[in-house]
């Protein structure tokens, strides 16, 4: 295939873009939890990094992580152990590239859009075994078998509650299914579209391995898990870029799913004069802050409590929301559908 | 549908993002390492176990249990894959295509069901 020049800088701008954009996503987005968090339990968080509210406290830590001295460990698998980090790292950053910002305004409109967000979603896993299981560390080995059993466990109600969107939009096309939404699936008045996004809110919390589904990084047992043996830079790529990033993509793609995305959160004439980018980002941020809620408020879940909700509720709820919303589809009389 | 040119030149993006990807964490890395101090000692190259020296090889025996949930992981993913092209084309498909996934899920549902009855879905 020949590409021509200007097809070449439109790839290149796009290339710019997105690797800054996730980088400041991690930034934005750790001091958000910084500040959010604080505030939920009556604390101030960081006030003097930057001089206002300590704007620039995640900032000066990323930089204390730039300084910090390489380790491997002798006893590391020290190949798997260095190609780990970019495992984990490369796809959360490939989720961004299919993401609807505006009707006109995505890096790639693909037809298979949701297709391949869960697909690529789903690389950093291998990335989290490569990094246990190669630092030979005892707390990094039970971490990893925790993080692939519960990304594993989690991937499929997140699969199912997309199946349903597409079912409803009858189309994998990212800027397709938020045409389809005149009103957000989530506001959706039968159930349906409330359940699919409980559990993809659910199921993305645990894909990103936070409270209240952290076991894969209690720090109180098992240190950080899988990046136990992980410092300075690769610690940031393989567990704070990643975690945020995952963080932000999953806060997009729920805006995108279920919350109509670009479009006003209710069809109403005098809400069209908002821009587009300004209805995605702000759905974009509620979520993120519906993320950050859950980390002060719930208690971990227990590693076998955790795998048994999965298997025994939120799945069985997903495959008879494929069915629910399968019947809806074909036979709900066209007065109701709306 | 774009044509053929367009169609891959969409995954030549994705392509190149992928990497770029890695250059960045490349390039970053690269950076830490000229600005980083070096200052090698054997205590700090053994592996972590909480300050004690460690017992054994890190690579240890665990619990055989998740073998379980990866091989129920392999029959819902594959689901997935029939899920995806169905859940665009069932509504021109009609009631005959409907019951036909009802069926199919419903045989998954059946292992599920399995290997909850047998146990394997929980901690003993």
């Amino acid at each position: 295939m020949e590409l021509n020049l200007a097809e070449w800088q439109i790839i290149i701008v796009k290339v710019a873009i997105i690797l800054g954009v996730v980088p400041m996503a991690a930034l934005v987005g750790g001091y958000a939890e910084h500040k959010v968090m604080a505030h939920l339990q009556h604390r101030l968080g960081p006030m003097y990094a930057g001089g206002f509210h300590g704007w620039a406290q995640t900032l000066a830590d990323g930089l204390k992580f730039l300084y910090k001295e390489d380790i491997i460990p002798d006893a590391a698998d020290k190949r798997v152990f260095k190609l780990a980090p970019v495992a984990i790292f490369v796809p959360v950053v490939m989720i961004y590239l299919v993401i609807p910002i505006d009707r006109t305004l995505m890096i790639e409109n693909l037809d298979l859009g949701l297709f391949y967000l869960l697909a690529i979603g789903s690389v950093s896993s291998i990335g989290l075994i490569m990094a246990g299981w190669s630092s030979a560390n005892k707390y990094a080995l039970i971490g990893a078998l925790r993080s692939a059993a519960q990304l594993i466990a989690y991937e499929l109600p997140i699969v199912l509650a997309a199946a349903a969107v597409a079912m409803l939009a009858g189309t994998l096309s990212l800027n397709g299914i938020v045409e389809a939404q005149d009103w957000p699936f989530a506001l959706w008045p039968i159930g349906i579209g409330q359940v699919a996004f409980l559990l993809f809110t659910v199921g993305s919390v645990a894909e990103m391995t936070r409270i209240p589904f952290d076991m894969p990084v209690a720090e109180s047992e098992i240190i950080t898990g899988p990046f136990t043996e992980y410092t300075g830079m690769r610690y940031i790529f393989a567990h704070m870029f990643a975690e945020m990033g995952h963080m932000v993509a999953f806060a997009g793609i729920a805006a995108t799913l279920f919350l109509g995305g670009y479009k006003p959160i209710v069809p109403w004439e005098p809400l069209e004069v908002i821009p587009g980018f300004v209805w995605f980002f702000g759905k974009l941020v509620f979520m993120v802050f519906l993320f950050l809620w859950m980390r002060p408020t719930f208690p971990r879940v227990r590693e076998d409590q955790l795998q048994k909700f999965a298997w025994k509720f939120l799945i069985p709820v997903g495959l008879a929301l494929i069915l629910a919303v399968g019947a809806w589809v074909l036979y709900a009389p066209e007065s109701i559908k709306g | 549908m774009p044509e053929g040119g367009t169609y891959f030149g969409q995954y030549v993006t994705i392509g190149i993002f992928a990497l770029v990807g890695v250059g960045l964490v490349l390039g970053a890395l690269a950076l830490a390492k000229l600005v980083a101090p070096n200052v090698p000692d054997t205590d700090k190259y053994t592996t972590y176990e909480s300050g004690i020296d460690p017992i054994g090889s890190g690579w240890s025996q665990v619990n055989v249990r998740y073998y379980i949930f990866a091989l129920l992981f392999v029959v819902f993913d594959v689901e997935a894959v029939f899920l995806f092209p169905w859940a665009i084309v069932f509504q021109g498909l009609g009631t005959q295509g409907f019951v036909e996934m009802v069926i199919f899920i419903g045989i998954l549902a059946i292992a599920l069901l399995y290997a909850a009855k047998k146990e394997v879905l929980e901690w003993q």
